[in-house]
């Protein structure tokens, strides 16, 4: 279990948007006639994207009168669930993965990165680029170590590539989702061992869609 | 090794294309009304003669799973609800079927809801997984607009499939608790019986598999109960996702057959140990929760639930965590007690407390700053968690400190030996 509690500071009041009024709409629409509370873990997340990265405690009031339910079992929710930020965080929120298959792989050397560049964990640098959070597992295992920033994997790194990205970021330039040393996903560095026979895609691809199907895996 | 022509998931690495169009190309949804009109019954004992277990961890067999649902609908609906919350670490095979295979796991989910009587299906995807999300759902309007999915589709069966997500907890990928998230509450597990299939999902009769379980159904309802089960050895039949991660040349996502040899799957398809096999200490074999199997007992190890049975470790998810000789074994145990300690509910107080202390306890432990007999007392406190709570995070936080007692007790004690040899600084009190 952890500890999490609202923050001492919050704002006087949160309305919604009519963008997000239009989402709870869509999202209350997956869910039978009233099962509305069950959109409540989906429409916080929207929330704390509109709230600026964080939810303040009117933006829990709110969703819980929109959603039918006690502000109790919002706050709860959001309690809960770690992935709600309580307190605000930077531009960039870097979440680095520091479970045993990133730590085995040198997710330490990440954070003392971390620490340099932007300071101490849960922290907002001065400038309000960035701020940093060790986290559980991210469920990239096989692309250790890895960060998520914001909403996009960042994996394969190393010390310097992620000193990189904080820097790409920094200054705005575009950067590169996902792996960081040339691998497309989760195959092997060098190419698949596996999937590598062309059979298994030529048949329909020398018919009317030839266009559409990339090339057979092979090693790269 | 397992020829291509045998693997499932014929897009893992994302290499091709990822449309509906790129999967009907490779295979899928090909004939998926053909298999509707054999039946409810026939699809349900071909899933059974298949021999699949289900590939979240637990291993029970899936056709059984879904025979658990009622027959007649009582008036209540039924719900499939794919359990997609992927969190242990060492665990990412379902992500690779997310975003670069949504149409495996689609086509299931309308064949299982169709076996159970389902004409909902919702998937909770963990929260992390933005972009994995955002592409299922892609596939899914993808197949609305195709009419495949929909109130009036070209199955004549009724059928809507909703993406839902969750917000980083772990305890969420327990089925109760996965079914309390998705009904807007904290994840805490419920108390068994009643059985989802009785009481689940709103009160409804509801049946719970993972991703890789209903991803694989197609192929083996299309290409037969006895292709799949001839892939193997008994009991432990079919192909598997596996993940390698950790101390090897080459981590990677890789389908194979289930008992392939462990010396196989790391030397072909991880690359090999860092180091040479050799410099291999320890692995994981299937998620954070499995005890620890020393290197002397992987030489002739089966990759299979019976395999790792015989040397007292668990198969789980296949997600193989690989540690070489330089890795600091009690340290690497510590880090998973303490994620099992920031992903206790907190519901049962000897999780709640007992995660805690092992990680306190373990921490010091790899410092060496423990007393021998503090062992036996940790071994002692594992055994009063397992078996003890609710649900089964208890005793997979358990688990992984009983391996490490049973396989590396002579690691702590040489480090509390030499931490008692070392002059340390006597602790002053805070002022």
């Amino acid at each position: 279990m952890t500890v999490r509690r609202l923050a001492a500071e919050q704002p006087e009041s949160f309305a919604f948007t009519p963008e997000l009024e239009e989402i709870a709409n869509a999202l209350i629409a997956k869910y039978p006639e009233g099962r509305q509370a069950s959109a409540v873990v989906p429409l916080l997340w929207e929330t704390q994207k509109v709230a600026g990265g964080w939810l303040p405690e009117p933006a829990l009031r709110a969703v819980a009168d929109r959603l039918g339910m006690a502000h109790i079992r919002v706050l709860e929710v959001a309690t809960f669930y770690t992935m709600f930020n309580l307190a605000p965080v930077g531009k960039f929120f870097v979440q680095l993965c520091g479970t045993t298959p990133c730590m085995l792989r040198g997710s330490d050397d990440l954070k003392s990165v971390c620490q340099r560049r932007i300071g101490e964990q849960s922290h907002v640098s001065a400038d309000g680029n960035f701020s940093w959070l060790e986290v559980e597992c991210l469920g990239a295992c096989t692309n250790a170590p890895m960060v998520q920033i914001n909403d996009d994997f960042f994996e394969d790194l190393t010390p310097e590539s992620l000193e990189k990205l904080l820097d790409d970021l920094a200054a705005g330039r575009p950067v590169k989702v996902g792996p960081q040393n040339g691998r497309h996903g989760c195959e092997p560095v060098g190419g698949p061992v596996a999937l590598t026979d062309p059979g298994l895609y030529a048949p329909r691809t020398k018919q009317e869609d030839a266009s559409s199907t990339s090339a057979p895996t092979s090693g790269e | 090794m397992l020829a291509d022509k045998d693997r499932i998931f014929t897009n893992l690495y994302g290499l091709q294309d990822f449309s509906l169009k790129g999967a009907m190309a490779r295979g899928h949804w090909d004939g998926t009304k053909g298999i509707l009109e054999k039946g409810r019954d026939w699809i349900i004992n071909e899933m059974k003669a298949s021999g699949l277990r289900g590939r979240g961890g637990a291993g029970f067999s899936t056709g059984l799973k879904w025979s658990f649902m009622p027959k007649q609908s009582d008036g209540r609906p039924h719900y499939l609800v794919v359990n997609a919350d992927e969190s242990e670490p060492g665990t990412c095979k379902d992500r690779e079927i997310l975003r670069n295979d949504p149409h495996t796991l689609i086509e299931g989910c309308l064949i299982a809801s169709f076996a159970m009587g389902a004409h909902a299906a919702y998937i909770y995807v963990r929260g992390e997984f933005i972009y994995e999300r955002k592409r299922l759902q892609q596939a899914i309007d993808e197949c609305y607009a195709a009419g495949l999915l929909g109130k009036n589709n070209v199955h004549d069966y009724p059928f809507d499939l909703y993406v839902h997500h969750g917000a980083g907890a772990y305890i969420c990928g327990e089925e109760t608790a996965l079914l309390e998230s998705l009904e807007g509450k904290k994840g805490m597990p419920r108390l068994k019986p009643p059985f989802p299939a009785n009481m689940g999902l709103y009160g409804c009769p509801t049946t719970v598999n993972n991703v890789e379980s209903i991803a694989v159904a197609p192929t083996i309802l299309r290409r037969g109960a006895s292709w799949f089960s001839s892939i193997g050895r008994p009991n432990n039949v079919g192909t598997k996702l596996y993940g390698i991660s950790g101390h090897v040349n080459k981590p990677c996502v890789v389908e194979d057959a289930m008992g392939i040899p462990f010396k196989e799957l790391i030397e072909k398809h991880g690359g090999g140990v860092r180091g040479g096999w050799d410099n291999l200490l320890a692995i994981i074999p299937g998620g954070a929760s499995c005890p620890v199997v020393p290197a002397e007992q992987c030489e002739d190890l089966i990759m299979d639930f019976d395999g790792l049975r015989a040397v007292k470790s668990s198969f789980g998810t296949a997600g193989v965590l690989v540690m070489d000789k330089s890795t600091d074994i009690v340290k690497a145990i510590a880090r998973i007690s303490y994620f099992f300690k920031h992903e206790s509910c907190g519901q049962c107080t000897p999780c709640r407390e007992g995660t805690g202390w092992m990680w306190r306890v373990v921490h010091r432990m790899a410092e060496g700053r423990a007393h021998k007999h503090e062992i036996d007392m940790l071994l002692e406190v594992t055994t009063q968690i397992e078996g003890h709570t609710i649900c089964a995070l208890g005793d997979a936080a358990a688990w992984p400190v009983q391996g490490l007692i049973r396989h590396f007790r002579h690691v702590i004690e040489e480090r509390i030996d030499r931490y008692a040899a070392n002059p340390h600084p006597q602790p002053v009190a805070a002022e």
